[in-house]
Formats: structure tokens, C-alpha cells, sequence
């Protein structure tokens, strides 16, 4: 039985939850709601016509600023969309997913898929290793942690979610990438160099290096999620477990993380969402070259960095092409985005009807 | 019996081994932040002197000057999209606790949610055409929209959760005493939860302070003062972007400073908001 609504769990885990998984209409949860104005019988008798009015009036106006809301993500996309008509009109989409990125070449080319390319394989690289990392985190915090230390240790993992990213791409820049191709590379390169992923001739800014900063950067997200849904199992699971004989592995690997998979997978996606869209450190690392990659030790880009370094500069059908990106960025994030919702919600959901 | 025991001990050892691999995770984790904390307060932190916060004389590449103009244009842009943003973001998030149950509500709340993962250079992309473009120029203003945008949907999603903590008995016995319910939500249920508004409003500032990449396509970068919100300007995280991509020591050694700062005080923010959330806990109830 549950004797306080949802919000109470949330608020007594820290600060208010960042995110929320789906609304009401698409399975979301029922929270408590405070009473409709129309629905106060004792308002009725008490107040005169004109604080009802008034009540109408500031109803309206906090109606118009939620309105708002809506009206901002159609605003930006209704931006992006008119200011790259014309690099649909002129350049069309095949051009557009054309092979090659030349924005001052004669004549210049403006394709994406390179910059598809390395936002994709970026992304892929910080989610190989960042959700492994995050889940074993997440492992640690809800099923071996004593209490005490449960607090302190996901604060001081959130920590790394405060970080400016500008701040991650300059200790990129200056520690990351320099000690990757001094102690790691070359051993990747000599142990692995045979599976044909680690060549290029790589000064430290690559790919590689993009995809594990960006690996770090989406750890606290990744593992906030994944304890969730960890806490989510009902103890139940864990004790009929226990009860047959089962190491605390086997706990962990036979019955709680198969109850929450689902939940474990819309995390991965979630960190892959913030991994798309994150701009400032990939493009201080990345070295910024608008080509195929081969190797991973190549440089490479991806879609918001280079939307980073040109729009400052550009104008004409390239400040366009440019737009025509974000509009690429913004559908690839937000499908990404409602596909991790609606897998994250489905597990805690279930969870909620277990108990 | 022996034979059991055996098996028993190996399957123990194997729990043990990758039991402490997840610890070993939790190690991975740590080592890049006391790794960035360290670079950077080292780097940093001797950097960080008088001239450098108040020298009026401002380089781009040469020795010397410092970041006084970057320090003053995040206080204008921050300040300003918190003028903007704050409270659109609390009247929506009023909208959603008090009113909000319909159709039209459960639109607002996805919408918004989804809208806080939106790649925050996008948003960026936004306040160009709206501002820059409009204008012709890039300006503070550019900036400031683009911040307040993110701000928004922070603030809708906290406000609401404060508001609904507020318990039901405290805006009946402002209603049964003849109080219109404008004048309650304001009065009483929005002061009742002043410390989660508070909270919230400070998480979206911590976020939208470190923010670079709208500032990037907004605000349009200067080695000067700005005098009034048409004006280009400079920004704390735009000097530490400038200054690391410029291959010039100087430039490197400002953005070291202007990262140490920044760093120091959106951890002071989040460790407010830690120390805040975590007394009224104590107190009870999360009010």
C-alpha cells in the first residue's frame, strides 16, 4: 500500500527529479492532484462574482504561460525549418546526404553523412562504455552500499553532471587527449592494431578520444536511472533468490537485472540522447575534420560541433545547410529521446504494480 | 557434501570478483572528476588574482589583462534569462499543479520534459534567427534568450513538484475563509513551497551558467564592455572555449583561470542546493 504519492519517493532522493518519463496520456503516472477550481462548493457561496472573475483571469494567465511551453518547441522547430528552406529548395536532400562536408570548396558541398557518421560512432563509443561503467555504479549504490554511504557516493557521482561540458573539452584538450596518445593509443595500436579499428594517424584528438569524454559525461545520467530502476525491483525478487541458494551475483546477474532490462535499455538510450546532442567537449577533442574516418584514432565530426564552430561565420546557402543540420540533430535527439521514455517507464510501472 | 561446498566456494568467488568489478566501476567514475577538479584548480587557481578579475584592459592573445568583461557579460546574460525565464517557468509550472489535468496539461508536461534533453546548441540555433536574425547583430539579448529557453523547462517541472508537496489542508483552509483562490495559489500555496521554487530556480541557473554552445552562435564575443543588452559581449565559458582552442599559451593560461571560476561557483550553487534540499529533509517532508 502507498501511502504518499509518488512526488514525497522523488523529493526524499535529493533534489527534484530532471526529467520526467511520459505524461498521463501515454501511461504515466497518476499523481495526487489538488482540487479543480470549478469543483470548491464552498467557494461558490462565499466569493462575490468579481473574485471569480479574477479567478478566471489568473486561471487564463497561467494557462497562456503553459501554452507558452508548447508553442517554444514548435517555435524552434518552425525556426529551423524556415531558416533552412533554403537549402532544401537549392540543394535538395540527396545533396544534402551527400558524402561530403566542403562548405569553402569550389563549388561547395554540403553533405551530412560524414557528420552523421561521426556523431553516431561518437555516441556509440561514450554508450560501449559509459553504460557498463554506470551500471555497475548503479549495482554498487543499490545492492552492496551499506546506507551511509549510498548518499554521499551518488552525490558525489552527480558532481560530475555539474561540470560545465566547456570544462570537460579543456581538461580534454590538455590532459585527456595528450595522456591517451602517450600511454594508451600506441598500445591499442600495437595490441589491437589487427581488428583494423585503432589506426590513423592519431596527435590525440580523435574520435577515440570524443567518444570516451563523452563516455564520462553521460556516467551520472546513466547510473541515476539505472539505480532507480535497480530500487524499483520489489525485494521479493531478490529474496526468492536468495532463498534457493544464490550468491549475491547471482542475485544481481539472475533476478534483478533481468526484471529491470527494460528499464536498463531506455537508460542506455537516455545517456545516447545526451550524447547526440552534446556539443562544447566533442568538438575541443574531436579535431574537427570534415571527412570520412577510417580509424578510430582519426579526427572526425559530428553534427553540433560542427554547428559550433561555423555558424558564427557563415552566411547564404551555408548558414542554411547549417540549419538543415540542427533540423537533422533535433529529429535524430527527440526520437531518441521518447523511445527511452516510454522503456523506462514501461519497467518503473511494472514495479509500481508488483507492489 | 566436499564436492557441493567446492562448487559453492567457486560460484562465492565469482560473486566476490564481479561485486568488486562494480566497485571498480564506481573507481572509473571517480578518477576523471578528482582528475578535472585537480587540472583545474591547479592550472587555475594561481591564475586567479586582482588584475585578473578586475583588469579593465582586456586581451585576446597577449599577456596580461584579464576576464573582467567575460565575468560581467555571464552576470548580464544569466541574470537577464533568469529575469526571462524564471518566471514563464513558474507560472507554467502553477498552471500545471493547480489546474492542470486535462488533455492539454499532459501536452505541457511531455512537451516541457521532452524539451529539457533538447541538445542545448539547438536552442542556440533558435535565439539566432528569433534575436540575431531579427536584429541583425548578435547581442546579449541573443544570449540571454537562449538561456531563459532552457531555463523554462527546469523551473515548469520543479515548480510543479513543489506545489505539489503543498497538502491539500492548507488551500482548503485558505479557500473556506473566503479567500479567491488567485489570491490563495499566490499568497499561501506559493509561499508555502518558497523553498522548492527557490531550489528549482537555482538547479536552472547552476545549468544554464555553464553553458557554452548557445552562447557560442549568440552572443558574438568582445574584448570590451558591454553597455547595454544590444551590445556583443563576452562570457566566463566563452573565454575558457576561446582561450583553449587559440594554441596561444596566454589565451590558454586565461581559460585555465576563467575554468577555475566557473568551476568554483557552479559547484558552490550545487552544493547549496545539496545543503538545502538535504535540511529540509531533516526537517521532515520535503517541504
Amino acid at each position: 500500500m502507498r501511502l504518499l504519492p509518488m512526488t514525497h519517493r522523488e523529493g526524499a532522493s535529493g533534489t527534484a527529479p530532471r526529467w520526467r518519463l511520459l505524461p498521463r496520456w501515454l501511461g504515466g503516472a497518476r499523481g495526487a492532484r489538488p482540487p479543480d477550481d470549478g469543483a470548491d462548493p464552498l467557494l461558490v457561496g462565499l466569493t462575490g462574482s468579481g473574485a471569480r472573475r479574477a479567478d478566471a483571469l489568473f486561471k487564463g494567465i497561467t494557462l497562456l504561460f503553459a501554452g507558452l511551453v508548447i508553442f517554444l518547441v514548435f517555435g524552434i522547430v518552425g525556426s529551423l525549418l524556415y531558416q533552412s528552406q533554403e537549402a532544401w529548395a537549392t540543394l535538395g536532400i540527396g545533396a544534402l546526404f551527400g558524402d561530403e562536408w566542403l562548405p569553402g570548396g569550389q563549388p561547395a558541398k554540403f553533405g551530412s553523412l560524414p557528420l552523421v557518421w561521426g556523431t553516431l560512432v561518437t555516441s556509440f563509443i561514450a554508450i560501449l562504455i559509459g553504460v557498463p561503467v554506470s551500471i555497475g555504479i548503479a549495482i554498487f549504490l543499490s545492492e552492496m552500499a551499506p546506507p551511509w554511504i549510498r548518499g554521499p557516493v551518488s552525490v558525489i557521482v552527480e558532481l560530475l553532471a555539474a561540470i560545465p561540458s566547456v570544462v570537460y573539452g579543456l581538461w580534454g584538450i590538455f590532459f585527456l587527449a595528450p595522456f591517451l596518445y602517450d600511454s594508451v593509443y600506441p598500445r591499442l595500436q600495437a595490441n589491437w592494431g589487427w581488428t583494423g579499428l585503432f589506426t590513423g594517424q592519431s596527435t590525440g584528438y580523435s574520435v577515440l578520444t570524443a567518444g570516451i569524454l563523452l563516455a564520462i559525461m553521460i556516467i551520472p545520467t546513466v547510473s541515476a536511472i539505472s539505480r532507480e530502476v535497480f530500487r524499483a525491483v520489489p525485494a521479493s525478487q531478490r529474496e526468492a533468490a536468495f532463498a534457493i541458494g544464490a550468491t549475491k551475483w547471482e542475485v544481481v546477474r539472475k533476478a534483478v537485472i533481468p526484471y529491470g532490462r527494460t528499464g536498463l535499455f531506455g537508460a542506455a538510450i537516455l545517456g545516447l540522447a545526451r550524447a547526440v546532442g552534446e556539443t562544447m567537449a566533442v568538438t575541443m577533442v574531436i579535431g574537427n575534420r570534415n571527412a570520412f574516418f577510417g580509424g578510430l584514432l582519426e579526427p572526425g565530426n559530428t553534427i553540433p560541433s560542427v554547428l559550433a564552430n561555423e555558424t558564427y561565420e557563415a552566411s547564404g546557402v551555408h548558414l542554411s545547410a547549417l540549419f538543415a543540420l540542427g533540423v537533422i540533430l533535433f529529429i535524430v535527439a527527440l526520437l531518441i529521446n521518447i523511445a527511452a521514455r516510454i522503456l523506462v517507464k514501461r519497467v518503473l510501472k511494472q514495479a509500481e504494480v508488483a507492489k | 557434501m566436499i564436492a557441493a561446498d567446492r562448487n559453492y566456494l567457486l560460484r562465492l568467488w565469482k560473486s566476490r570478483v564481479l561485486l568488486g568489478l562494480c566497485v571498480g566501476a564506481l573507481l572509473v567514475a571517480l578518477v576523471p572528476l578528482l582528475s578535472i577538479l585537480w587540472e583545474v584548480f591547479s592550472r587555475g587557481i594561481p591564475v586567479i588574482n586582482s588584475d585578473f578579475l578586475f583588469e579593465r584592459q582586456i586581451y585576446q592573445f597577449k599577456e596580461g589583462g584579464g576576464v573582467a568583461n567575460a565575468i560581467l557579460g555571464s552576470v548580464y546574460i544569466t541574470g537577464l534569462a533568469s529575469l526571462i525565464g524564471i518566471p514563464i517557468g513558474i507560472m507554467a509550472g502553477v498552471y500545471l499543479s493547480e489546474y492542470g489535468h486535462g488533455r492539454f496539461a499532459e501536452s505541457v508536461r511531455f512537451f516541457s520534459d521532452v524539451f529539457a534533453e533538447f541538445p542545448s546548441i539547438v536552442i542556440g540555433l533558435f535565439a539566432y534567427v528569433v534575436v540575431v536574425g531579427v536584429m541583425g547583430h548578435f547581442s546579449i539579448l541573443a544570449g540571454s534568450v537562449a538561456l531563459a529557453v532552457m531555463m523554462v523547462p527546469i523551473v515548469t517541472r520543479t515548480t510543479e513538484e513543489s506545489l505539489q508537496l503543498v497538502p491539500n489542508s492548507i488551500r482548503e483552509a485558505s479557500l473556506a475563509l473566503g479567500i479567491p483562490k488567485w489570491r490563495t495559489t499566490l499568497r499561501v500555496t506559493l509561499s508555502t513551497a518558497r523553498a522548492g521554487l527557490v531550489t528549482g530556480a537555482m538547479l536552472s541557473f547552476a545549468r544554464i551558467f555553464g553553458e557554452t554552445a548557445p552562447l557560442i552562435v549568440t552572443i558574438g564575443g568582445s574584448l570590451y564592455f558591454a553597455g547595454s543588452i544590444e551590445d556583443t559581449s563576452s562570457a566566463l565559458t566563452y573565454v575558457v572555449w576561446r582561450g583553449a582552442t587559440s594554441g596561444i599559451e596566454a589565451a590558454e593560461i586565461r581559460a585555465w583561470g576563467a575554468a577555475a571560476l566557473l568551476l568554483i561557483i557552479v559547484l558552490v550553487i550545487n552544493i547549496v542546493i545539496r545543503f538545502v534540499t538535504l535540511r529540509r529533509q531533516a526537517k521532515g517532508g520535503a517541504l
